[in-house]
Parts: C-alpha cells; structure tokens; sequence
C-alpha cells in the first residue's frame, strides 16, 4: 500500500491542521509518513496544500502525483490535474461540482455536501476541513477510531476537538458507503512493534537541543525557522529553558555568545537573511573560542527572495560566512531523527572544541512532518570538553592558554581563583589584546591546531553516509534534505533492477575527505542538490579532486522530487 | 575584601595621558572596592573603541566584544547568571551609531545590568571622526565643513526607552562618578550612566565641563519625577547637570521571564526527561 493524498483550500481554511490531522491518524496506524506543505507567504487570500504520503513500507519523501485530492475551494479541483494517478479520486462541495464535472474522465468524483454537513452540526465553516479528512479516510476503509483519536488529541478544548470528530464522521460515512467500492486504494493500520511520533525538522532541532541542555534560546522570527521559537517559547519554560525573542538577528546570536560565555548551552535560529546580519557575530564567537551554536533554516534566495519555499543556496555562504579564518562545524541532518541526534552532538563539539557550530537545513526538512519510531534518549552523551567551574586548581588561569589540542581550558565567570579574559581582538593568553607578530602566530596557529582533533572526532561520527549497492558504478551525491528524496528514488530505481549507490554528507566541515575518498574514487558522481550552481560539487574538488559527472538541480523553490532523480539516471545509464 | 592593587593587571595602558577613560576605570575600580565585590563576580563587558581596552585594565572577567553589541551580550551573561556583577562599557559610536538599537529594548526589559558610555563625542581610536553626539559645527576629519547634524541628547533618550536608572557622570569629578557606579550597581534594574569623557587629542572638554557642570544631588534634586526629569534633560548651556536624572523599581527581566528556574541557568542540571514531550508527538 502506498498513498498520496493532497489537502488544498484558501489560506485561513486551516490546511496545514487538517492535513496534519489525517496524516498523524496514519501514523497512529504504524505506517511511514511524510507530510509536507506548499504555501505562500500571506496569511489569507493564497492557495495553501498539505501533501501527505503514506506506506507500509519505510519511505522518505513526498511523491509528487496524488491518489486523492482534498478539495476545499474550487481551485484545488482544477489545480492538480496533471498531477493525477490512474485510480485518483477528488472529494469536493457540491457548490464546486460545475469544476469536478469535467474532470470525470480522469478521476472519481467524491462529492461530500461539507458545507451542508457543517451547517447542520451548527459548526463554523472552516470546520468543513474536518468533514473532508473524514472523507478521505472513509474513502480509503481507514478506521475512524484511529482518526477520531487524533482529531481528539489535536485540539486543546475538548469540546472543539469532539465537534471536528462528529464532523469528521459525517464526512467519513458517506465515504465509506457510497464511494469507497469505487476506490482501489484500501488503507489499513498495521501491527506494529513500538510508538511513532510525527514531527518537523525544525521539531526535532528544538528538541535535540533540549535534550542537549540548552537553558537559553534567543531568536528573531524568521520563516522558515520561526517554528523552533514557537516550540522552545510554548514547552521550554516547563523545562527551566529561558527563551527570548530579541530586537534582532544581531542580538540574538550576540546574546547567544554571552549566555555561553557566562557558562550555558545557547542556540539561536535562523534563515540565510537573519544569518547574514549574524555573520559579524559569528566570527566574535570563533575569535573569543565561545561555543555558540546556530541552526540555518534555508530558503531562496537572494534577499527576501521566496520565504516559503526551499532550498541549498547557503552551503558556502555558510562555510565562509564572517571575516578572518577559523574552524567551524557545519552539520547538515537529512531526515528528522538525524536533526534530534546531531543538533545534540553539535552541542557537544561546540563546547569540546570551543569552536561556533552550524546545523544547516531547509525548509524543505524545517516544517515537513515525519514519522519516526519514538527517540530514544537513554543513551545521551553530554560531553562540556575542558569546561571549569566552581574553583580554578591551577596557579594562574589563562583563558586562551596554547595547548598540545588547542583547546584551552575554559572557566567561567564565578569560577574561584580565575579570571575570564575574552577577546574579540587578537589577544595573548591571557585575553588582554595584542598585535604582537608572533604572538599573532601563536594563537592562530593553537585556534587552527583543534582542526585536526575535529576532524579526528568527526571521522568517528558517521559524517558521510553510504546507502545501496556497495559496487554500484554511478553513485549519486547530496547533502542535507536531498536524502529524503534520493533514498525513495533508490527503492524506485531496485525495484527497476538498476543499482546506484548514494554518499550523503551530514559534515560539510569539516570536510569529510576521507569517507569521500573512500566512495567517490574511481565512480561516475551525480549530484543532486536544490541550487542553480551545484556548491557540492565545487566543494568536493576543492577537497578531493574528484569531479561530479551529473547534476541533478533544482531552483524553483520546491523539493527535488524522487522521480526526477529516477528519470536523470535512466538518461544516465542508457 | 579586594584592594585597589589587585584590580590592577599586566597588560600595558595605552589611553593618552590624561585621557578621561582613567577617570572612569579608577572610578569603577574605586566603586567595586567600596562594594566589596568579588571580582570572580564581577563581569565587564566592552565595545569597540578607546574605551574597549579597560577591560584589560581591570582584574574582573571581562568580554572585549564587537561593536555596538555590549548590551545582548551583557544582557544574557546576567540572565545566564544573575549572581554576577553585570557592566556594560560603551562609546558614544557603540551606545548612539551602530548600536543604538539595543538601548530602547535593554531598557524596557529592565535587564539588571549596568551600562557605562563613554561619551566623548568623537571617535578617537579611528582618529577623530563625528558621532551622534558631536556639537553642530563642529570640524572633525569626516566633517571637514562642520557637523551638519545635531547631536543626540543621551539622557532624554535613555528616559524615553524607560530605563529605571538615568544618570550623567563627568569623569572630571572622579568622586562624584564613583557615586554615580555604585549607585547604578545597587540598582537593580537597568542603570545608565552616560560619562561626559574629554578625548584630550581629538576633542578636549575638561575645561567646558569644568566650568559648566554641577551636580544635581547639591541641589536637592527629586529623580522620582519623569516629566521634570525629562525638562532637566535638555538644560545644556552655561549650566550642565550631572547625577541622577531619574530612578525608579521595577520588576527586572528576570522577574518577568516564564519558567526562570529557581536558581541561575548556569546552575541548572544539563540532563532532562524529554518523555512528556515525546509523547504529545506520538
């Protein structure tokens, strides 16, 4: 079984919600789900969608036809023809019809009086959304038990959740009883070991970061990474985490360096604008060795460019970001989990390494939901590095003391028998300032000597991953969300017979050459990647030599889709 | 109890002689003794500038940041750590240009944080360029004709943004401005203190100010009075007021933040139980 199920209507008619609604019933049901949405930047007036698509196979991405088409404005009908399968159907008002009627040929006409129903349960009209969900989870024989649960749970009242229940039992009969013989696509819960949880990428970063013990969060609103706040804002204060939404990007990395300074795991987030006003304040960070760390919710660009809309276009910006050279992480999780686990490990070398570290995703991976078995955290490893704290043992504290590593020992304000001396002009060990050449050598060189032990403890950490055929002649690469849309495209590509492999890069830097070297050497590459240039493929010569054979880009700010990887490597292979 | 002396570090002066900045570090060192502050607890924070440099100046931990940006990163070393002594150190060009963003918000917050500027109306480590607080008409290298803007009053400003504590200090009264520290330290809340600094190579005031200021508390003045204050603002002329514009209590920022643990976040347990969390996921 394998579904896709669009949800359309005006902005205002609550299609995020609702299709979160079905698609967290789905999951209820065991199966693999991946939510995403398409809207523009408005609050009414636009055409919002909610794509939903489920399996009882693991899968990753969206797909990019659609089953059933949710429609909850006349636009919706017309808007997905081309996208239709052959067994699609469409669930419509009857005030709508005149638009179905002639789509007739090409899928089955669902017609659900919505309105009406709405009406008659003296509901509020955007609850019509309820009674559509409801359809189409009759439509396909779910079980309505599992969806009422989830509608139940999603609403704080009750009383609201038991109207949209009742509403999306409506919908759900008459589904079921006159439609349901005429629809292929039957959708059953499966048995299954273990909970899911259903979440976004930006989700899975606040709670990673949570997990991390980070105890301050300041940032400045800023689509896509908006989310982040309003998580950490809503469930932080319950866990002693203070969060503040400041007058700029610029005080929010800047107090940032200040909470870490004083001694606690900060985070602040972001888009590639807001990153742009905190460059300056990035580099304050390296130079002070204050560890601070900065998740990047990617969209398009340049300038405001399309705020609701992804891409990669800020790997080298990110890279390079900020005067002067210095060592930084730059981590790019692929999928929801990895955020969780990885924005954790990036708290640890953040503060091991003393060095400013990166989690870099798109809005692709931000707000796309997930399904994925329950975290697992008891294991968590919080490593704080040479961090000191209560009282200084040695005889004359040096914040900036040259050590075999680099790393120096790092105490913090209060601590008894040190004082803390941070710089953000080049300074003697001491912290006090300095232009002294050789003194200039010596601290660039201790702040450059952490590289190698980065790299060292990086190598260990998994930061490129290979998955398919270990022997395949042509191995596609990518890095961040890309690994969404190439893992369903290499269960396309098996189920064709035809082998690739695929190196996914979770560490742009350090670089991983090693693991590049390892899978890449003597192989056709084929990039996959959402920008006009293809920076990866800059970035592996520049590393390694090796050339990218094949790209595959994407610049329109929608995700690549599985299917345009699958078509690329046909025209490749034959 | 700390002395004088054991303020005192290795690194080499290099203010002009006679500049005010010595005025107001001697003062702050003068007011941390007098407090009998530790100064393990003591944090100084500093802008880009002549002024910049005191933190190399004085045996406290200090944070030389970038420019304009004393007040966030001040801001979350108090809220990081509220048992530490907080002073933000800024220039006329930090405080009034680059980063008079950050002076309204700070304020209104009511961070408990003291913030110190050194207003010597000019920039003198980029060697003598216009501030926002250089008099009109004044020539300086960037303004070869004259300054063709009128300065910003800095205690009208920080009393709009609200702040809870608004003083002038002249570092030509060294008595007087140790006063003015301490009291801004005791304040729990936000306190500034805009310094009136002579630059004796590009701007030299001390006898402007000399024959021109006086201080407010000889003459029995009220700073509980917003609107008065705000009037006593904009005396400048043959009469210049220093001290205590203006103070009242307020709830400070911390008081007001949600979920402010019971105790500092540097002292918060790292390890958490995310199961509550997970479980409204599922």
């Amino acid at each position: 079984m394998d579904i896709s199920i669009i949800i359309g209507g005006e902005a205002g008619a609550g299609v995020m919600r609702s299709g979160y609604i079905l698609a967290r019933a789905l999951v209820r049901g065991g199966l693999s789900v991946f939510g995403t949405n398409d809207y523009p930047s408005l609050i009414r007036g636009g055409h919002n969608a909610y794509m939903i698509h489920a399996s009882d196979k693991r899968i990753h991405a969206h797909r990019e036809n659609f089953d059933i088409v949710v429609a909850l404005n006349a636009e919706t009908i017309t808007r997905y023809v081309d996208q239709l399968t052959e067994n699609a159907a469409i669930i419509y008002d009857p005030k709508d019809r005149s638009y179905a009627e002639k789509l007739s040929d090409k899928a089955l006409l669902v017609e659900i009086p919505m309105m009406d129903i709405v009406k008659e349960e003296k509901a509020k009209p955007v609850m019509m959304n309820s009674v559509a969900i409801g359809a189409a989870a009759g439509l396909t024989e779910y079980d309505y038990e599992i969806l009422k649960s989830s509608i139940l749970d999603s609403f704080p009242k009750p009383e609201v959740g038991e109207i949209n229940a009742r509403l999306a039992k409506r919908g759900y009969d008459i589904a079921l009883e006159e439609y349901s013989s005429k629809f292929k696509i039957k959708v059953a819960p499966l048995e299954k070991d273990g909970k899911q949880i259903y979440l976004t990428g930006n989700e899975a970063v606040a709670l990673g970061a949570m997990q991390a013990g980070m105890k301050f969060y300041a940032a400045y609103p800023m689509t896509p990474a908006s989310p982040i706040l309003h998580f950490l804002a809503l469930h932080g204060p319950k866990y002693g985490i203070v969060v503040v939404q400041p007058e700029s990007e610029i005080a929010a990395i800047n107090m940032v360096i200040g909470a870490a300074y004083a001694g606690v795991r900060a985070m602040t987030a972001t888009s590639g604008g807001g990153f742009s006003l905190m460059t300056e304040a990035l580099g304050l960070a390296a130079m002070s060795e204050t560890p601070i760390v900065v998740a990047i919710a990617q969209r398009v660009g340049p300038s405001t460019g399309m705020p609701t809309y992804t891409a990669q276009t800020d790997l080298m910006f990110v890279l390079n970001a900020s005067q002067g050279e210095f060592p930084r992480f730059v981590i790019a999780p692929g999928d929801v989990k990895e955020c969780f686990y990885r924005t954790i490990e990036a708290f640890n070398l953040a503060e091991k390494f003393q060095v400013p570290a990166i989690i870099l995703i798109d809005k692709y991976l931000a707000e796309s939901h997930m399904s994925t078995e329950i975290f697992d955290t008891s294991n968590i490893k919080i490593d704080r590095g040479e961090l000191i704290t209560g009282e200084y043992k040695g005889k004359e504290y040096r914040r900036y003391e040259v050590t075999e590593t680099g790393v120096s020992p790092r105490a913090i304000p209060s601590t008894r028998n040190a004082i803390v001396k941070a710089n953000s002009s080049e300074h003697t060990e001491y912290g006090y300032a300095s232009s002294n050449a050789l003194n200039a050598v010596k601290m660039q060189e201790k702040r450059f000597r952490k590289l190698k032990y980065m790299i060292m403890e990086m190598d260990k950490l998994n930061p490129a991953i290979y998955y398919g055929d270990p022997q395949a002649e042509l191995v596609l690469i990518g890095w961040g969300s890309i690994k969404c849309p190439v893992l369903d495209a290499l269960e396309i590509l098996k189920s064709m017979d035809i082998s690739v492999g695929f190196l996914h890069f979770i560490y742009l830097s350090p670089f991983p050459v090693k693991y590049a070297l390892k899978y890449l050497k003597d192989r056709k590459i084929m990039l996959v990647e959402n920008t006009y240039t293809g920076q990866l493929a800059n970035l592996l010569k520049m590393h390694t030599g090796l050339t990218v054979d094949y790209k595959v880009l994407r610049y329109d700010g929608r995700p690549i889709n599985p299917s345009q990887i699958v078509e690329k490597v046909f025209e490749v292979i034959r | 109890m700390v002395t004088m002396n054991q303020l005192n570090t290795k690194a080499r002066n290099t203010w002009c002689p006679g500049c005010g900045n010595f005025a107001i570090l001697t003062a702050l060192k003068k007011a941390i003794v007098e407090l009998d502050l530790k100064p393990e607890n003591v944090v100084v924070v500093t802008g880009i500038g002549c002024h910049g440099k005191l933190g190399d100046y004085i045996n406290v931990n200090s944070f030389h940041v970038i420019h304009g940006r004393v007040l966030p990163v001040a801001s979350a070393i108090k809220l990081a750590n509220y048992e530490l002594t907080v002073i933000g150190h800024a220039g006329d060009g930090d405080a009034y240009a680059i980063g008079l963003g950050h002076l309204p918000h700070a304020a209104r917050r009511n961070v408990d944080i003291v913030y110190i500027v050194h207003n010597n109306m000019t920039f003198g480590l980029t060697t003598g360029q216009v501030t926002p607080t250089t008099p009109r008409g004044l020539k300086t290298r960037s303004t070869p004709y004259g300054v063709f803007e009128d300065p910003i009053n800095p205690i009208a400003l920080a009393l709009a943004c609200d702040a809870t504590f608004v003083a002038r200090g002249f570092a030509g009264d060294l008595n007087h401005l140790t006063y003015l520290i301490k009291e801004a330290i005791k304040h729990r809340g936000f306190a500034f203190i805009d310094v009136l600094q002579p630059c004796v190579t590009f701007y030299n005031t001390y006898q402007f100010f000399r024959e021109r200021t006086y201080r407010l508390e000889d003459e029995g003045w009220d700073p509980t009075n917003k609107v008065e204050a705000f009037k006593k603002a904009y005396e400048w002329g043959d009469r210049i007021p220093i001290g205590i514009f203006y103070r009242i209590e307020k709830p400070t920022f911390r008081d007001s933040i949600p979920g402010y643990p019971k105790q500092p976040l540097v002292k918060e347990d790292l390890k958490i139980d995310l199961t509550d969390l997970l479980n409204l996921l599922t």
